[in-house]
């Protein structure tokens, strides 16, 4: 398979392009955060969204999606970054719709994925237990009760936490805290009694919620995958959202460049355009090189992720590592070459900086990543 | 079976049937490549074999057209041998600068005859070129070069001195870039000439490397008489007199190309990969990590480097094939490659520890990690330096003013 993407692929990317462009530019998100929009995003740009079929862009088209798979999702996300867009996008369309359609019952795709199609239902995923991403630290419990357990615990940074209806556990039914094995996914409803959410502004203006859940009992029906072998799906779920993530980073990462490149070949100082100086060419130049390093790398897991599900785990890994080091770099400079004014709220670069920081802690920064590489590469 | 599929199969076929073992190592280095040339004499009888199979199928130079030797190959069908080849690990049967550098040149601005002796001689591995651009005062302002070229009727006349001339002492023929104008604009006054080295008045001299090998040398041409023409049509001028910047920019793409399409970490020299060799070499903590905290978090950094740029190297052809040229994005690559060998090898001498840094009783082994480690600094330096790289995505890709 050729490493660029499709006619129909390259057809959503323009149409993505022409639409976020008109319709969520930089502004809109300002606006969002500037209103303390308690949603965090628009509804009706969400709306006008699963109207295009993104939401369920990678839900097979037998259960009413349009069957983009992985690169298509990236080619959103892409665009998204480009311009900071906000929406639900990734926790629903992407971790929601990846572990009903992969992980779920024949009925909980028949009561999930229409529903995440049509945008009426929003999805978020609870792993995380502490400030860094740890999936298989897991002490959430889900106790064995009757037919079937009683989870309690809590969870932090849940992406869309304060919005979903759904919530996806990850909880401990056997070993200990720090083992892959004996985790076990549970789709409950957000909004049972039982449930505290505690919703969670973000530095990026996104928002996430602290989930406290004390004594849910849940049946053996709101198992979404194996018992005590939820890893695996968690590891598929996490391994999409790297991916998607990596494509959000690397489109934020161009369009942080492209609007530094514009100052530098405009701002003057000394008599002549700073892009001239070639100590910012240079930094320039190698920024360039490592978005185009990023670009392929991140093409290459969405493409694993519909080729070869199950195999796209370590090269999901690699691309939330690139995409994470070219994004904070892209963002640290765009801010330095803009000199003063880079470090105005007035001025968009400084909101690159902020969202591409979260993305890079969700799911795993490059260190985390490159940990777990050396690992599986037996060093 | 799609047309494509069809090749495939018997491309695999004919690799299962034609590429000897011993060819399956997958390590081509300057050490154990086949050169080809009048001095050329074969390592072993695996490489004779296999040289000679792919020379029958045109396929030391597989997109060449079949009249020059090549097997007139499409992009589709180039990528899909380089898969197979890939696949079970196999050498290239024949490199040097001829294909990689001259070819391609002579292919875009050649004479049909020029072709045909030329691009003949290099695809049957009997020609051996080298490079002569660098002169002392001309380095990465290679356009302000010297080597004087006269017009003297029926001949030329070139007088002057090249420098860092890779393999001058073992190769048969010379491109070689001279003045033919000392009063134009620098860029407009230089010729692409072709030369045999074996000429009266050329003289080379080995230069001596770190590593305390000589793979290059400073060539001399006194008074050298080139021939006009080697035969009807046979003009040893590429291109026209005086626009020889064009030919030679088109070439340093090509080279560029090559350099940047290294496999930087892997490949040159050493163990399969770092990670592995660093965990056989320093071995591992209790929790399974390599023993080396920081060492570790340097090798992994720079698997995913080289990881992400060897799939940027497929992409960039992939969108060429496409139609979408790489232009000075080359640039990008050669940079990109250079950078990652130079850390590789310094991560496997970091690695290697005091044995690394141990030499032979004569010196530094032509194959050990040292001399690769020593060899790779040329990397950032050679086919346009890492900065003269910078400069040109600056300007070509990034389009940033000019001071
Ligand atoms: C928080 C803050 C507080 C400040 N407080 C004050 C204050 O109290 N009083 C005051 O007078 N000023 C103040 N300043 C202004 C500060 O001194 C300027 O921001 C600074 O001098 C840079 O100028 P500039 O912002 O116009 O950036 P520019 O000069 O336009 O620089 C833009 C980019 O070009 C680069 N650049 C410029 N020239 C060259 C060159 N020759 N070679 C290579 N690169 C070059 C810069 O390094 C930078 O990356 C403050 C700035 C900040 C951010
Ligand atoms: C191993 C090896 C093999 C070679 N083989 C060949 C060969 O076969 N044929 C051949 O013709 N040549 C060959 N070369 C020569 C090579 O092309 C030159 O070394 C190269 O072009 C650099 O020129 P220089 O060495 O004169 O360095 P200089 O051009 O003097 O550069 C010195 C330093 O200044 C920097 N610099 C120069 N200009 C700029 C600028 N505008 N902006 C920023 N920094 C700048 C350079 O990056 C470098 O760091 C070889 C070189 C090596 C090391």
């Amino acid at each position: 398979m050729s490493l660029i993407l499709t006619e129909e692929q390259e057809m959503l990317q323009d149409a993505a392009h022409g639409f976020l462009d008109e319709n969520a530019p930089v502004a809109a998100f300002r606006e969002i955060r500037d209103s303390k929009n308690p949603d965090g995003f628009s509804r009706d740009l969400w709306h006008e969204m699963a109207a295009m079929g993104w939401a369920g862009i990678i839900v097979d088209e037998e259960f009413g999606g349009s069957g983009f798979g992985y690169v298509g999702a990236g080619v959103l996300a892409e665009q998204m970054g480009r311009n900071l867009t906000a929406s639900p996008f990734f926790s629903t369309s992407v971790l929601g719709a990846t572990a009903v359609q992969r992980y779920g019952t024949a009925k909980q795709k028949d009561q999930n994925l229409g529903a995440i199609c049509d945008g009426t239902a929003l999805f978020a995923l609870a792993v995380d237990e502490g400030p860094r991403h740890r999936p298989e630290h897991i002490e959430f419990s889900a106790k064995s009760h009757g037919n079937g357990y009683i989870l309690s615990g809590s969870k932090t940074f849940v992406a869309d936490g304060h919005v979903a209806n759904k919530l996806i556990i990850a909880a401990r039914t056997s070993g200990e805290a720090h083992d892959p094995s004996g985790i076990t996914l549970f789709l409950v409803d957000a909004d049972a009694a039982a449930i505290e959410r505690t919703h969670t502004p973000m530095i990026d203006s996104r928002n996430a919620a602290n989930i406290k859940v004390d004594g849910l009992e849940v049946t053996g029906d709101d198992i979404l995958g194996e018992v005590d072998g939820g890893y695996e799906a968690l590891e598929g779920i996490l391994s999409a959202g790297r991916a998607v993530l990596g494509a959000e980073m690397s489109g934020s990462s161009q369009r942080a460049f492209a609007i530094t490149t514009d100052y530098l070949k405009e701002r003057e100082q000394f008599g002549q355009k700073i892009g001239s100086f070639q100590g910012l060419q240079h930094r320039a130049a190698h920024l360039a090189t490592e978005i185009e390093m990023t670009k392929s790398a991140v093409l290459k897991s969405l493409q694993l992720l519909d080729d070869d599900f199950e195999s796209a785990s370590a090269t999901c890994s690699m691309a939330k590592a690139k995409s994470g080091m070219t994004a904070q770099l892209s963002t640290q400079e765009a801010i330095q070459m803009h000199g003063g004014i880079g470090v105005t709220d007035e001025y968009d670069v400084g909101l690159y900086f902020k969202r591409v920081h979260v993305a890079q802690q969700m799911f795993g920064d490059a260190g985390f990543h490159a940990d777990r590489l050396a690992k599986r590469s037996g060093y | 079976m799609s047309d494509l599929e069809q090749f495939r199969a018997e491309t695999r076929a004919w690799l299962a049937e034609n590429c000897p073992e011993e060819m399956r190592d997958g390590d081509i280095t300057a050490e154990n490549q086949c050169w080809g040339g009048r001095q050329w004499e074969f390592q072993s009888d695996a490489q004779k074999r296999w040289f000679e199979a792919a020379l029958e199928k045109g396929y030391t130079v597989p997109t060449w057209p079949k009249e020059y030797g090549g097997a007139g190959l499409t992009a589709d069908q180039a990528k899909i041998l380089t898969e197979e080849r890939d696949r079970i690990n196999a050498r290239k049967p024949l490199s040097n600068f001829g294909i990689s550098m001259l070819g391609p040149a002579l292919l875009a601005y050649g004479t049909h005859e020029q072709k045909l002796q030329h691009l003949g001689g290099i695809a049957r591995g009997q020609i051996r070129w080298c490079q002569g651009y660098s002169e002392p005062g001309a380095g990465s302002d290679l356009a302000s070069l010297k080597t004087k070229c006269e017009d003297k009727g029926d001949h030329w006349l070139i007088n002057g001195q090249k420098i860092w001339t890779s393999n001058a002492d073992i190769s048969d023929w010379i491109f070689c870039l001279v003045r033919t104008d000392f009063d134009a604009p620098k860029h407009k006054g230089i010729t692409f000439i072709l030369i045999d080295m074996a000429s009266e008045g050329i003289s080379v001299k080995p230069i001596i490397l770190i590593s305390g090998h000589s793979p290059f040398c400073e060539t001399f041409f006194d008074d050298v008489k080139v021939p006009k023409a080697y035969g009807e049509g046979n003009l040893s001028v590429v291109g026209e007199v005086n626009r020889g910047w064009d030919v030679a920019k088109n070439l340093l793409v090509h080279e560029r190309g090559m350099l940047g399409t290294m496999s930087p970490l892997r490949g040159s020299k050493g163990p399969e990969n770092l990670g592995g060799y660093a965990a056989e070499e320093i071995g591992l903590d209790l929790t399974g990590r390599l023993d080396d905290p920081a060492l570790r978090q340097k090798i992994a950094q720079a698997e995913i480097d080289d990881w992400a740029y060897t799939l940027t190297v497929e992409r960039m052809n992939d969108e060429a094939n496409a139609g979408n040229g790489l232009g000075a994005k080359s640039s990008m690559l050669k940079y990109a490659a250079s950078e990652l060998t130079k850390k590789g090898s310094e991560l496997r001498m970091d690695i290697g520890g005091t044995d690394a840094a141990t030499i032979g009783p004569d010196g530094i082994e032509y194959d050990s990690l040292a001399n690769t480690w020593l060899y790779n600094r040329a990397y950032s330096i050679l086919g346009g330096t890492t900065e003269v790289q910078l400069n040109i995505i600056s300007k070509r890709v990034l389009e940033l003013p000019s001071a």
